[in-house]
């Protein structure tokens, strides 16, 4: 890991009205680094990652990624333009929901094609073969390819929304509830395909969830989110398995144990 | 120009060529900047016109608005001079304006036409205005106008090619007859209204001002004289039009775009060129003999 964060946030806070979303939230993620966010429903952290993703723009604070030339790009200052392009260069956005992040009435291979197009890519050949060859890498069957989407199962849904955020191979990955609606087997496969493909890519990701599992599973650091506001964070098993904060004593609490 | 009939004189208590001064003049500010700016869509505040929607009322406009005393009028439909709407459209102009109108393609200064490009060469004293049913290339692929626009202006045309990546896919070739996107100059995507793919050739560096309006959407976009055109495609599936050596069974043209027209239930079929004038004259010894 080098020492400069590859996005840095700071004192970022989001209204949507009177509603304060996020309040002055620092918070750093580094290359190859795997940054959990967790909270209960409503604290925040869907809208704290949009705003580190540039979808949302903050009120206040600033967000600043560094490109691997070492160049600074501050998210809410840049031309439309600009940040398109860095989202469909350097980044993946997986979303809660397959049919946010899928274009349903489109092939998968479509739909794993279409990062690549965006990228300027311009022969068919190419395309191809890296839809054939994402696929494979989140365990679907290539013969299913050139079928629609929308046939596909929510698990299955979710995989190809995977490969279509890696087949650019970017640097810094958002995952929004990855696993939320999926059956408990399901989630456990789709938690070890990412662990392994982050694992192997060396790519950095933003990963939001309530799913306690989850993080302990794959995250390196930890960020409590509480009413919009950060409680505590810290190294993944050092929150989990000795919270400071009230809040991330209960959240602990509460987590099910089999 | 035997051809060219004679204008009667415009149809009394109208403004010549039926739109008043101010509308003309709107319309030609919104096609100066549509041609300084090839293949992008220029919003103009489009009239009513005694005519429906999808029956072109968008190139309607474009030639009310280009037309003068001198100039001779062709109007066609699907290459078919004497279709209805290329018939309307001709009295329309014929009484409004008063303009001579012909059925000739070279003897034409304003040819207005729907879904095809004259098989005669264009020249560059010529001006051919399109009726576009749908000037946005990206509505397939891409439902959100808004959005569209913000890809129009990041040049962000990734997604206009996925449609192509699924005919091969699951056909092994483009199968888009009709309407196939068009890069313009280098920097716009364009929908070529929908002209068969046969005619998209035509479209690049053509000597005349090619000019394409939309009624209901409110837009006018143009293509400049020798302009690059390029056809959407993939370098290793480039564009190509489908050869087919079925000649005319008027004329024997084997190098022109066909009407397929089926005879009976027993599948027997005649191929008729497309483009009423260039037959014609074909047939009667070559379209450089009158």
């Amino acid at each position: 890991m080098s020492d400069a964060p590859l996005l840095e946030a700071e004192a970022v806070t989001c209204r949507f009205g009177r509603v304060t979303a996020c309040r002055d939230i620092d918070v750093a993620v580094h290359a190859g680094e795997i940054l959990g966010i967790v909270g209960e429903s409503g604290a925040g952290k869907s809208t704290l990652l949009r705003c580190l993703a540039g979808v949302v723009r903050p009120a206040s604070g600033t967000v600043t990624y560094t490109d691997a030339g070492g160049r600074e790009h501050p998210l809410h200052a840049l031309e439309d333009s600009a940040l398109r392009r860095l989202a469909r260069t350097d980044w993946g956005f997986v979303h809660q929901h397959p049919h946010d992040g899928l274009r349903p009435h489109l092939s998968a291979g479509a739909n794993v094609a279409e990062p690549l197009l965006r990228c300027g890519e311009t022969r068919y050949g190419r395309i191809r073969t890296a839809a054939r060859h994402w696929l494979e890498q989140v365990e679907l069957d290539p013969v299913r390819m050139d079928d629609r989407v929308r046939t596909f199962s929510g698990g299955m849904q979710q995989r190809v929304q995977l490969a279509r955020n890696l087949v650019t191979e970017p640097r810094l990955l958002f995952l929004d509830e990855p696993t939320g609606g999926l059956d408990v087997s399901v989630q456990a496969r789709l938690l070890d395909l990412i662990r392994q493909l982050v694992a192997r890519l060396q790519v950095a990701v933003v990963l939001v969830t309530h799913d306690l599992a989850a993080v302990r599973l794959l995250a390196h650091r930890l960020v409590v989110m509480q009413q919009g506001g950060i409680v505590e964070q810290g190294l993944t098993d050092q929150v989990l398995d000795d919270p400071q904060h009230a809040y991330s004593q209960l959240l602990v609490a509460s987590e099910l144990r089999c | 120009m035997s051809a060219a009939s004679p204008g009667a004189g415009p149809l009394p208590g109208y403004n010549f060529a039926y739109l008043d001064e101010q509308t003309r003049r709107m319309i030609r500010r919104a096609l100066l900047k549509a041609v300084a700016i090839p293949g992008h869509q220029v919003p103009f505040a489009a009239r009513e016109m005694p005519l429906p929607y999808g029956w072109g009322t968008g190139g309607l406009q474009i030639t009310a608005a280009l037309l003068g005393r001198d100039d001779v009028l062709k109007v066609i439909d699907q290459g078919a001079d004497d279709a209805t709407n290329a018939t309307s459209i001709r009295r329309f102009f014929a009484r409004t304006a008063g303009v001579a109108t012909t059925e000739r393609t070279d003897a034409a200064s304003i040819i207005q036409t729907r879904h095809r490009i004259p098989e005669t060469p264009l020249r560059p004293d010529q001006v051919l205005v399109y009726q576009v049913p749908d000037p946005e290339p990206l509505r397939g692929v891409e439902t959100r106008e808004a959005e569209a626009r913000r890809m129009h202006a990041a040049a962000d045309y990734g997604l206009a090619r996925v449609a192509l990546y699924e005919q091969i896919a699951h056909y092994g070739r483009v199968r888009q007859a009709y309407n196939h996107p068009v890069i313009v100059n280098r920097r716009y995507l364009a929908s070529p209204s929908p002209i068969p793919r046969f005619d998209n050739p035509k479209l690049d560096h053509s000597p005349a001002l090619q000019l394409f309006g939309a009624g209901r959407e409110r837009r006018v976009y143009a293509i400049p004289p020798h302009t690059p055109v390029h056809s959407l495609d993939f370098d290793d599936v480039p564009f190509t039009v489908d050869a087919d050596d079925t000649a005319c069974s008027l004329c024997g043209a084997t190098d022109t775009y066909l009407d397929e027209i089926v005879l009976d239930d027993h599948g027997t079929r005649r191929y008729l060129c497309s483009d009423t004038d260039f037959c014609r004259r074909n047939r009667d010894g070559g379209p450089d003999h009158e």
